[in-house]
Formats: structure tokens, C-alpha cells, sequence
């Protein structure tokens, strides 16, 4: 077992209790030292959530914590080591945070890595178990518990950070596109178990965006846009409770053309 | 083993606060709760009623033991009064089963649905503080569980330093298991009640001090949005033969509180008609024809239970206060200087625009219990509506409240006030009273594992 204690322990801090007149949003976010993640923790905190951040990388997490509890002038976040591929750890971790946190109004799955086989006419199965391990696997034992706490408690809101590359099987990274497939399906589902209990499930499904996997993009990266762009069109879909949401939102309708693009074509095309 | 994950509130709806749900019906089912949240890192924190206005009964992402199942009276003796109840037992249960014989709780609050337990924790009071003190004085025994498994019987004097910090102790050092309480004997289901206007606050607190000894019960009324007037209603309990139906009017059929409304509109319903008063304005006009309607002194018999449960005349009344619910925050004040602290607070309110809507006042009497909120003086309740857009503002008012109180030697109720610092609560403790407490919470509870979202935010 990794670290369970976090910094949270160590530094002996709280977060400011919640009162009638200080109401607290409560977020966990997994996934969230670097990119979009880290971008997620700064727009949350600036809106006043409490959150405890989840990442595998203690050195970034812990400065990522310490610049956003220096900008809030107050507690807002709280830092986590835990990789998702120790799926064990998490029932008790998830706990833990909740204890910490003092109840959970949001939880963030933004935990995901991208390893392209090197070329369209590459395999390679070990970096396609990483990706199904961390992306899929690893959202889906986070899920699991949170999605029954939140069934039984009959609120809350689930966030999974999908991909445009989930919405078809294409030539250039199969193991990432049937990841983030698998999430969104697995999302769908939670979706249609959870809403009857007041739940709401948000897949988002970011393009290209300017951060360190923008790397792994196979061929070229349009619309590109700053990880803070997408961390503020997520929140405005988390307010307004949405289903699904493209960042950039102009994706909505390039996705709809290529979702319909028919097989014939689709397989004689290099992207 | 934790599938409950509940989501729970206060009796204002201002707070939302998820835990995990446990029902014990035993001692043993509470001491293996104890035993779970030690291994699982969380901490517990029990709750009975759920009546408490702030997070006294909460704990967010812990767990909570609703004690609502353990609710017998196990024992009831018809010639002494005494009755010994397990700490579910709600007031209601409790002066079904005691009115007939012709007895009533010493102690009530304005609502019937909390629970001894409760009632203990927070050490509550009546109108009739200035004369018969809180719950705890009529206690002569109760059993609890500590978070070590001891089971611990205290009367005042078996255990007397548990007795009085246990009952007060919001629930911190144990948890209660049986209740022994000695009841009040009536000699009808009715109560005779004064009524009489008081045009300012000076009147109102100068009422309530001249004419508590003449009465066994006494409590005022306060329009706190503009004009200071106000009505105060004292009760006595009727002696033997003042009442010639005596045998009917105890009798529970006798006391139910009508179900509708001028006969017609079920009450249940009531609250949503009452949401749009939700305004200064409106406000205003019903506190002005509530002051009209006494304005000529007159005396009623009404029963115990529409004389005492003024809460529960409208069912779910709490949910008229709209989405963000609200909150009631009480001020005890020396008879010294209430008029000057009030005098400051209401002005204060008024002109940042955020009156509250209702002001109950009552007289008090110090008490020897070890968190006591009750002092010799009044104590001044409020409700204020909470809505997103005046909590920045509301926050303020309140802090600045909570300033005069201290600077006046006020003191606070943790079953109402909900904003009140870690800071604040030392100093109106005093440091000495919070040493001692976190002596003997160290001492019942080693691994600190009763807190409640209420503990961290006084004590934390």
C-alpha cells in the first residue's frame, strides 16, 4: 500500500467546517497534478470547493496544493498519493478523503495516460494494458464505490474526462480509443443506474488540448486549446448538470460527422 | 458493512451533512459502532431526533447512530413519577405515556420529536428555566456507553464529574443508553394562560423579570423587523380542583393538536402556503397583527401540549424558509446588560436590511452542568431566512453578534446557534471549563472517537 495518509496528516491542517452560512462544495479530484487535472483543482478552489486532489506524482501535487491553499488564503485543498493501478487501496483512501473532506458533493476522474504504439501499422500490448489499466480500470474501481455512496445518500455528481478518441476505433491508437470507448460506456451506464437517484454523471470529451499528452497526438493537432479553457467549460457543465459535453464544444459536431462516417470509407482513411 | 451513506440535515434544512447511517438497538450494537469506526479511521457522532437547528447531530463523511430505534420506556411508576426510558424516547412518547397518570415532563422543548438523548446532550430548557432549571436537574440516573466499552452509570452522586459534563456535553463523551427522569405532577390537562402586550424591549425584559416568580412558566414574543412590540404569554399549572374535568382534559384525545386548519386545510399543507411570507414585509404584517390581537390583557386555559409545542402546530413549518432553509441563533444575556446588547444587535441587523423574522425571549437561571449555556438573565432567540444571496451578508450580521454578545458576558446554545467559532466558544467557556472538558473527554473517549461536525467547529 502507497502513502494512505497524504499530506493532510502531516500537516495537521483542516478544512474550514461547513455552516448554513459557509456552505462547502466538496470535490475529489483523481488525476489531477498535471494538465487538465491541475487545471480542474485551480478553477474548483477559485470557486470555493474543498478538494482532496488524488495523483501518483507527490512533488507536483504537494506545490500544486500548496499554490492553490496560498492564493485561497485558507484550506482548499489537500493532497493524496496513490497510484490507480493499486486498486485496493481505493475503498479505504475514498473513505478517508471523505472523512477529511467532510461529506462529497463531486466526484473527478481525470486520471488517464495516452502510450501510442509508434506508427499505424504498430502493436503493442503492454501499453495497451497500461493505458486499459489506468484509464479504464483504474476509473472503474473508483467508480464503483462512489457511484453506491452516492446512489445511497441520493445526491452528488460524477465527472469522468472521456476523449474525442472514444468515440471511434481509428488507426492510430487503438488501445487509448478502446479505453476511453470502455469509459464512456461504463459512464452511460452509471448514467442510466443513477439519475433515478438524483445523481448526475457528466462525460466530458475533451479535443486536443494544449498539456503534456498532446505529445502522444498521432499526426496533426487541430483546435488545440489551453487545459484551462476545457477546466472552465467543464465546470459551466458541471453547474448546469449536463449528460456529455466536447471542450471545444465545436468537436460536438466534428465527432457527429466522423460517428457517421461508414465503415467502407472509415477503414480506407489514415487518421 | 457501510452501505448507508445517507445524506442528512438539521432541523433548519441549512446544512447538508452526509454520513454513514447505523441503527443500534443495544448497548452492544453502539459499542461494536465504536469498534468499526476505530478500525475504519472515521469518527461517531449519535442522533436522535434530528431537532438540533445546527451541526450538533451531524457528521459529515462519519458515522452516525440513529438512536430512534431505541425508544422504550421501560419503566414507568403512576405513584412516584418516576420513568426510566432508553434515549430514543422522544418527548412526545414520553408525555403520552405520563399525562394520563396525571404527570408531565419537567423540562420540554417547543418541539415534541426530540429525544431524551437529545434532550441530555444539549441539556435543554422550557419556559420555565427560571424556576425549574434545565432537563439535566431532573435527572436521577442514566447509563451511557463510552467509546472505551465501559458502560458507566451517573446520578449527581455516583459519577458526579460524568453527570454534569455528560449531560450538556453535546454528546462527546458517551452515549446515552437509559434515562431515569423524575416527572411533574399535574392536576389537569389544562394550563392557564396570561396574555399581555409590551410595546418596546426595555418593557418586555423589565415583564418577564417582575413577573417570573409569580408564574410557573413565562416566555415573550418580539417583532425584531421594525417596531419592538411585542406579547408575553405566562402560565400556571392549575392546582387540584381548579379545573372540575380534570379526568377528561389528561386524557390524549384531549390534547392532540387540530390536524387542519379552520377545519378545512390539512396542515401538512400549511407550509407551502406560508413560503411567500418569506419577506420582511409580510413578515411585518403578520408580527403587527399578532401584536393587535393581544392588545387588551386577557387570561385562557388551553392543554399542555398546544401551550408547550408551539412548533409542531405547523407541521414541517421549518420548510417554508425556502431552499436554503434557516437558521435561529440564541443569545443568553446577564439581566444587566440584555437591553443595552439587544438594544445594539437589533438596530445592527436593521440596517444592513436583514431583520429576523421572530423573537422569543425567556428568563433563565445558572445551572450547574459543565457546558451550561443558561446564565441569570434572558435569553433572546431569532430566526433568519438563508438564501444564496444574503449569506455573505447574513455572516457578517452574525459575526458581529456574536462580537456584542461576548462584550456584554453573553454565552450561547449549542442546540441553535450554528456560526459560532472555535474562538467565540472559548471565550465564553473560558479556558478553564474547556480544559476540564478535554480532561474528561480524554479520558472517556482515549481515541477520539465521538465527534460530531459541531465538536470540530467548537472544539476542533
Amino acid at each position: 500500500m502507497s502513502d494512505l495518509s497524504g499530506s493532510m496528516n502531516e500537516t495537521q491542517e483542516k478544512f474550514a467546517p461547513a455552516t448554513p452560512l459557509n456552505p462547502r462544495h466538496r470535490a475529489i479530484l483523481v488525476g489531477a497534478s498535471v494538465g487538465l487535472g491541475a487545471a480542474l483543482a485551480r478553477k474548483l478552489a477559485n470557486e470555493g470547493y474543498s478538494l482532496a486532489l488524488v495523483s501518483r506524482q507527490k512533488e507536483k501535487l504537494d506545490a500544486l496544493c500548496a499554490e492553490i491553499n496560498q492564493a485561497a488564503g485558507e484550506m482548499r485543498a489537500a493532497a493524496y498519493i496513490h497510484d490507480v493501478k493499486n486498486y485496493d487501496e481505493v475503498p479505504d483512501l475514498l473513505r478517508k478523503m471523505v472523512a477529511d473532506l467532510g461529506g462529497l458533493d463531486t466526484f473527478i476522474f481525470s486520471a488517464g495516460i495516452n502510450l501510442p504504439p509508434g506508427g499505424i501499422d504498430k502493436y503493442n500490448f503492454e501499453y495497451d494494458r497500461q493505458m486499459v489499466e489506468v484509464n479504464l480500470i483504474g476509473a472503474m474501481a473508483w467508480l464503483t464505490p462512489v457511484a453506491e455512496m452516492f446512489q445511497s445518500a441520493k445526491r452528488g455528481q460524477i465527472v469522468g474526462i472521456g476523449s474525442v478518441a472514444g468515440d471511434r476505433g481509428r488507426v492510430g491508437n487503438p488501445g487509448y480509443n478502446t479505453s476511453k470507448a470502455g469509459l464512456h460506456t461504463f459512464l452511460e451506464a452509471l448514467r442510466n443506474r443513477l439519475t433515478r437517484h438524483g445523481v448526475n454523471v457528466l462525460t466530458v470529451k475533451p479535443g486536443f488540448m494544449k498539456t503534456d499528452m498532446l505529445k502522444a497526438a498521432q499526426g496533426g493537432t487541430p483546435l488545440a486549446i489551453e487545459p484551462e479553457k476545457a477546466a472552465s467549460d467543464i465546470y459551466k457543465a458541471m453547474q448546469k448538470r449536463r449528460q456529455t459535453v466536447y471542450t471545444l464544444f465545436l468537436w460536438q459536431y466534428i465527432m457527429l460527422v466522423i460517428r457517421h462516417i461508414p465503415s467502407f470509407i472509415f477503414r480506407r482513411l489514415s487518421f | 458493512m457501510l452501505n448507508t451513506f445517507t445524506q442528512l440535515e438539521n432541523f433548519g434544512h441549512s446544512l447538508k451533512s452526509p454520513a454513514y447511517l447505523i441503527q443500534p438497538k443495544t448497548s452492544e450494537d453502539i459499542y461494536e459502532a465504536f469498534r468499526l469506526a476505530k478500525k475504519l479511521g472515521l469518527t461517531v457522532t449519535a442522533r436522535g431526533g434530528g431537532r438540533s437547528y445546527n451541526d450538533a447531530a451531524l457528521n459529515a463523511g462519519g458515522i452516525v447512530l440513529d438512536t430512534s430505534g431505541m425508544n422504550q420506556i421501560t419503566s414507568w411508576d403512576s405513584a412516584t413519577g418516576l420513568v426510566r426510558c432508553e434515549p430514543g424516547v422522544t418527548l412526545e412518547m414520553l408525555w403520552h405515556k405520563v399525562l394520563p397518570d396525571g404527570w408531565w415532563p419537567p423540562v420540554v422543548s417547543g418541539t415534541m420529536f426530540t429525544t431524551l438523548g437529545g434532550c441530555l446532550s444539549a441539556n435543554i430548557h422550557g419556559k420555565n428555566n427560571f424556576k425549574m432549571g434545565t432537563i439535566g436537574e431532573h435527572v436521577v440516573e442514566f447509563t451511557a456507553v463510552l467509546p472505551t466499552g465501559a458502560e458507566v452509570t451517573c446520578s449527581p452522586k455516583l459519577n458526579g464529574d460524568l453527570f454534569y459534563s455528560m449531560i450538556s456535553g453535546l454528546g462527546m463523551l458517551g452515549i446515552f443508553t437509559s434515562v431515569t427522569l423524575q416527572m411533574k405532577h399535574i392536576y389537569s390537562g389544562l394550563i392557564e394562560v396570561n396574555a399581555w402586550p409590551t410595546s418596546t424591549l426595555k418593557q418586555q425584559l423589565h415583564d418577564l423579570e417582575e413577573n417570573a416568580p409569580n408564574y410557573d412558566y413565562i416566555v415573550g414574543w418580539l417583532d425584531t423587523i421594525q417596531t419592538q412590540h411585542g406579547q408575553i404569554h405566562a402560565a400556571t399549572s392549575l392546582k387540584e380542583g381548579d379545573d372540575p374535568e380534570a379526568a377528561k382534559t389528561v386524557q390524549l384525545n384531549y390534547q392532540q393538536l387540530p390536524d387542519r386548519l379552520f377545519g378545512v386545510m390539512p396542515k401538512s399543507l400549511l407550509h407551502y402556503f406560508m413560503t411567500p411570507f418569506g419577506n420582511n414585509f409580510l413578515w411585518g404584517l403578520v408580527n403587527t397583527a399578532k401584536y393587535v390581537s393581544a392588545l387588551r390583557k386577557h387570561t385562557f386555559r388551553q392543554s399542555h401540549a398546544a401551550f408547550h409545542f408551539l412548533l409542531d402546530y405547523v407541521p414541517f413549518w421549518e420548510l417554508s424558509y425556502g431552499r436554503g432553509g434557516l437558521i435561529q441563533y440564541q443569545s443568553f444575556l446577564p439581566k444587566e446588560t440584555a437591553l443595552p446588547a439587544w438594544t445594539e444587535m437589533l438596530s445592527f441587523a436593521k440596517k444592513r436590511g436583514l431583520p429576523s423574522y421572530l423573537g422569543v425571549t425567556k428568563r433563565h437561571r445558572p445551572d450547574k452542568f459543565l457546558l451550561t449555556h443558561a446564565l441569570d438573565g434572558f435569553s433572546l432567540a431569532m430566526d433568519f431566512k438563508v438564501t444564496d444571496r444574503n449569506r455573505a451578508e447574513l455572516s457578517k450580521v452574525i459575526q458581529e453578534y456574536d462580537r456584542i454578545v461576548l462584550e456584554h458576558g453573553g454565552r450561547f446554545y449549542f442546540a441553535k446557534n450554528s456560526e459560532t467559532t472555535a474562538e467565540t466558544a472559548l471565550a465564553f467557556y473560558g479556558e478553564e471549563t474547556v480544559d476540564k472538558f478535554k480532561k474528561l473527554k480524554k479520558r472517556c473517549d482515549p481515541n477520539g472517537l465521538l465527534e460530531s461536525d459541531l465538536y470540530r467547529r467548537i472544539f476542533g
